[in-house]
């Protein structure tokens, strides 16, 4: 049951081979029994999903289902989830049990997904191996002793075990793509402001976007369908019309032009990774798509301004967490400073410390325009960069990572080895454009995948692209072989 | 860019952040070297670039001014740390 | 050493609208702590700001009756310090691009003349909540009922010189934000509260003093003592050799001094920089010609009309523009009674004493613009004479009725039929015939004090209802003869 696709298992529900008790039940126990080789989930709400799962079995009896209603769902634990504990991967939010609902677990609520819990992810997303979490470093179900990339690897480890038919999971920076990649899943980032923002505990607001983590590119399109739109909550929503993203998934790809990028296939990429995507990129050719090489000559100067203009906004984002109205507060503060240096210092590790003082420097008096304003400036040259190009082709084609997954604890105490392995996907949430990842086959061992690029809100036809791809591929088939 | 002690205190300190003695040189060390990966951006010729705050250059929709909210004062005081007659204590404020 | 004295002043006006900037809940004031901070004003995680319309609506309306540049592209940047009532740790406010540009404000100074204030900017921004410091056994209590609600903040340019020219501007500025419906302007409750930026420099030096900033200043008379108070401070203190430090202070009514707010002494570092949840804001002129369209009459307007069209004099007329309820009910009164000047006597004159009395505003007064008017009418009319009408205002101001109830319950109608009137003058000159003998015997030019004993005496025999203009024509016609 758990190797089934969202439509098949829709198809399931639908013709009454299960029900959605027994399916929900199913993943479950498969959640009880080998997510302690994962450490996937943070939160597992049996209780509530077992009675959404009946709920949803009503509805069917009553003739009212839709597409998703009945599926289970894992959600990335930065969705605040009304009455379940949302954490954010954090000991600051450790108690902190969510008043209110995002608009994306509500949209997923009202198609009638059944949520199976919350998924591990690195403490505030900051991070691209999940081993900032409070909750213990997710393991990636490929190799419990390499990471399973970040931020959102809960939910990647979580769908590449079958331990969850599909997921959530949030991109400011490659947090989707990067362990989607690594995990053997597929992975799409919308374009900025496509996906409500409210409720999602923020880390870059003007970089943060929510997207689906599903084994193929037709789930992750159902999932869209379910999550997208305008959300008035949410200023920097976007108010273009929402399509229906699993209606041209089938169209071919003749005379698709395709951008290969020289700086993304340069230096720093590991061979056997380029080989996997060069031979992914030639199954496309065969498809009819026409390939050009272009150049996107900011790429590297992305880093850089990735690294000043998140920790900056993050820096006032996390200024909320002061102990006062909810989440954590040290024992017996002696005065306000005292509560607010020790609550702080203690509730936020390591990785979200480092940023949030990177981000204060870098807005602090004197050094605002060299570093925050100078970013941003940056910022618009590389959304130029993409814009040139995308005059010339469609899409844009290359790796996700320079990487696979590597082992766990490789690069602690060295964050900017960390930022390095971000290059391929910073950019993308820069411009603010839409990128999808699919699995592409395996460099040592492990999974790597094949990143696309779009222009602002080509979401369905990234969809597209990779659907074609994965009916003349089996590689998103492919499962971990404990998981099987 | 290089960061001492003295500095790391000092934002630390800003950001109400308490660090152990025993990381400062860690942090020093590990706030330097983003300094100087940030520091890359300086090659980059931005005469005349307006800044990007938002990615798509949108424009802020305005709300009708309208009460929608009702009283939840109980259900949002449920992850206090600490509150006495509707009010979230903290340790005295001096003005 | 003459001092000059040189004062900028940021005022915050709370603006006049049902919900607060950024979200759905209520701006009412006195509500139960907490009760209206819904998530977003607790600054829970995953919440997002959206900015209200009418918040913008209103600052633009300000720029406009200030003659001001209006910020046709603004945005919210977010200033970050950590405070227990700020939740956010950050207050999201406008920073490079203000609603409102430069402008200016005229103010009237004592000597009569007028004197220009610029005004820097004007920017919205949201109010923090408030820390309460009793009873809660040496900790303080948050309560973020105000955290969130739409400010704007007027900042004016240091050209102000003097205490009284400071508290003539902001009274101005009150006076304007009423008439515009921009805020309810109530100090009492908070809706306006003034930083005053105050330094001395030696009369003739070009170069500023180094300044301190009085904050959160809520009365007029407080505005005034706390700057002079400060002023004193400083020229001591220089004379004495010292040196001004550049500093947040805070105004002690009770001590009637100025004490440094320990709070604020780190040096803070805001990091403003524009806020990534808001995008900016775009105005189009259709939107600003509209609210130009919908301003009323402003109070400068108002009194060079009430000067031009109703021949009010200069003085009265700016008392009367001064507040918008004032003016309002002065020309229901002038209107109805058909007379502004006698109009501006008696809502200046008599009703003001008796609204000073009760310390009430114009807008409580228990008698309204059209009973004043009918008094008036009566007034005019000779009905009733002018100690007549004032003992009519007395009854109409304890709720005895119109002016003509009150004439009619009183018997305060004027005798002025002339037989009658001829009586009771006949019957008085044949009452005192030595005053008679004494008026005969004098020059005739000092006849004419005289008759005031004999008018006395007719306005007592009539129990004052006779006509005093009647009763004085007859009296002199009747003595004259005897002459």
């Amino acid at each position: 049951m758990h190797n089934k696709t969202l439509a098949e298992l829709a198809d399931g529900l639908k013709s009454g081979e299960f029900s959605s008790v027994e399916l929900t039940t199913h993943y479950l126990d498969r959640i009880k029994s080998l997510d302690s080789q994962t450490n996937a989930f943070i939160s597992v709400t049996e209780e509530q999903a077992l009675s959404q799962a009946a709920e949803a079995d009503k509805t069917r009896a009553a003739g009212d289902a839709t597409a998703l209603t009945g599926i289970p769902i894992a959600h990335k634990d930065i969705f605040c989830t009304e009455g379940v504990k949302t954490s954010c991967g954090s000991k600051m939010l450790d108690n902190f049990i969510a008043p209110y609902e995002s608009t994306v677990t509500e949209k997923c609520n009202n198609s009638g997904l059944i949520m199976l819990g919350k998924t591990n992810m690195d403490e505030f997303a900051m991070g691209s191996t999940n081993e900032s979490s409070f909750y213990g470093p997710t393991k990636n179900p490929w190799d419990n002793t390499k990471i399973p990339g970040g931020s959102s690897g809960g939910s990647a480890a979580a769908v590449a075990a079958r331990l969850a038919p599909i997921a959530t999971g949030t991109d400011t920076g490659g947090s989707i793509r990067q362990p989607a990649s690594m995990c053997g899943i597929t992975g799409l980032k919308p374009t900025y402001g496509r996906v409500s923002r409210w409720g999602m505990i923020a880390f870059a607001s003007s970089l943060d976007q929510a997207g689906p983590m599903a084994q193929t590119a037709e789930d992750a399109a159902m999932l869209m369908n379910s999550i997208a739109g305008l959300d008035h909550k949410d200023s920097t929503s976007i108010d273009t019309p929402v399509d229906d993203y699993t209606a041209n998934l089938n169209n071919g790809l003749e005379g698709l032009r395709v951008g290969l990028p020289k700086e993304y296939f340069a230096e720093g990429l590991d061979d056997s990774v380029k080989t996997v995507i060069e031979s992914a990129i030639k199954e496309m050719e065969k498809q009819g798509a026409i390939l050009k090489e272009i150049s996107l000559a900011t790429t590297s100067l992305s880093i850089p301004a990735y690294y000043v203009i998140a920790p900056a906004e993050a820096s006032a984002n996390l200024s909320r967490f002061d102990g006062v109205r909810f989440g954590h507060r040290c024992e017996d503060p002696k005065d306000l400073t005292d509560m607010y240096t020790r609550t702080r210092g203690e509730g936020f590790g390591d990785e979200v410390k480092r940023r949030i003082m990177v981000g204060a420097y870098a807005l602090s008096a004197g050094y605002y325009d060299a570093y925050y304003k100078k970013a941003q400036q940056v910022r618009r040259l590389i959304k130029n960069d993409f814009i040139k190009a995308f005059d010339e082709v469609d899409v844009i084609a290359g790796p996700t990572a320079p990487t696979t997954a590597f082992g766990l604890g490789s690069i602690k105490n060295d964050p900017v080895a960390m930022y390095l392995e971000d290059i391929f996907t910073l950019s993308v949430n820069l411009a603010g454009l839409p990128a999808i990842t699919v699995p592409a086959g395996f460099a040592n061992g492990m999974p790597t995948g094949l990143q696309l690029i779009g222009n602002y809100f080509q979401e369905s036809k990234l969809l597209n692209i990779g659907h074609k791809y994965q009916q003349v591929t089996d590689w998103h088939k492919k499962t971990p072989e404990q998981f099987a | 860019m290089s960061i001492d002690h003295d500095q790391v205190a000092k934002i630390a300190e800003l950001a109400r952040l308490k660090l152990e003695p025993s990381q400062m040189d860690q942090y020093a060390e590990n706030l330097s070297s983003i300094l100087d990966l940030a520091d890359q951006l300086q090659a980059a010729d931005t005469d005349g670039i307006e800044p990007l705050a938002n990615p798509l250059d949108a424009e802020q929709r305005l709300r009708a001014d309208k009460v929608t909210e009702t009283n939840q004062r109980e259900h949002l005081q449920k992850n206090a740390p600490s509150t006495e007659a509707g009010l979230f204590l903290v340790p005295k404020v001096i003005e | 050493m003459q001092w000059e004295t040189v004062i900028g002043l940021e005022i915050h006006v709370q603006l006049a609208t049902e919900s607060k900037i950024f979200s759905g809940a209520s701006t009412k004031f006195g509500a139960e702590p907490n009760t209206q901070a819904c998530a977003l004003d607790l600054g829970l995680p995953g919440v997002l700001p959206v900015v209200n319309e009418k918040a913008i609506e209103l600052g633009v309306r300000f720029g406009l009756a200030i003659d001001a540049e209006i910020g046709m592209k603004s945005a919210f940047d977010r200033k970050n310090y950590f405070y227990p009532d700020l939740p956010k740790g950050y207050q999201t406010t406008q920073m490079d691009y203000p609603i409102v540009g430069v402008g200016h404000m005229d103010i009237e100074l004592e000597d009569g003349s007028t004197k220009r204030i610029g005004v820097t900017r004007a920017h919205l921004e949201e109010d923090a909540g408030k820390s309460l410091h009793e009873d809660f056994d040496g900790q303080s209590g948050i309560d973020l009922n105000r955290a969130g609600t739409p400010l704007l903040e007027i900042v004016s340019e240091p050209d102000i010189r003097s205490a009284k020219e400071a508290v003539a501007y902001v009274k101005k500025i009150h006076s304007l934000i009423q008439y515009l419906d921009v805020s309810d302007g109530n100090m009492a409750e908070g809706s306006m509260r003034v930083d005053c930026n105050v330094s001395i420099r030696p009369k003739g030096q070009e170069e500023f003093g180094t300044r301190t900033e009085i904050k959160n200043v809520n009365s007029f008379k407080f505005i005034e003592k706390a700057i002079n108070t400060e002023i004193e401070r400083q020229i001591d203190l220089i004379e004495d050799g010292g040196t001004v430090v550049q500093e947040t202070r805070l105004y002690d009514s009770a001590k009637d001094e100025t004490r440094s707010m320990r709070s604020k002494e780190v040096a803070n570092d805001y990091r403003y920089f524009p806020c990534p949840d808001l995008l900016p804001i775009i105005i189009e002129q259709s939107f600003v010609d509209e609210i130009k369209a919908s301003l009323p009459e402003l109070p400068d307007q108002k009194r060079d009309r009430f000067q031009q069209e109703m021949g009010l004099s200069h003085y009265d007329a700016s008392v009367l523009s001064a507040s918008r309820d004032l003016a309002n009910y002065f020309e229901v009164v002038a209107t109805e009674a058909k007379d502004a000047k006698l109009a501006a006597n008696w809502v200046m004159g008599e009703l003001s004493k008796f609204l000073n009395q009760s310390d009430l505003e114009i807008s409580a007064s228990p008698v309204s613009a059209e009973q004043l008017a009918g008094m008036l009418i009566r007034l005019k009319d000779d009905t009733i004479s002018s100690k007549g009408a004032k003992t009519v205002l007395e009854a109409m101001w304890e709720g005895e009725g119109s002016a003509d109830e009150v004439i009619e319950k009183k018997g305060l109608k004027q005798v002025t039929d002339s037989g009658a009137i001829e009586s009771i003058v006949d019957e008085v000159i044949s009452n005192c015939p030595a005053q008679v003998e004494q008026y005969t015997s004098s020059e005739p030019d000092k006849r004419g004090k005289m008759v005031g004993f004999f008018v006395g005496q007719v306005m007592k025999a009539s129990k004052g209802t006779a006509n005093p203009g009647q009763v004085n024509q007859v009296l002199k016609k009747k003595l004259d003869a005897l002459c």
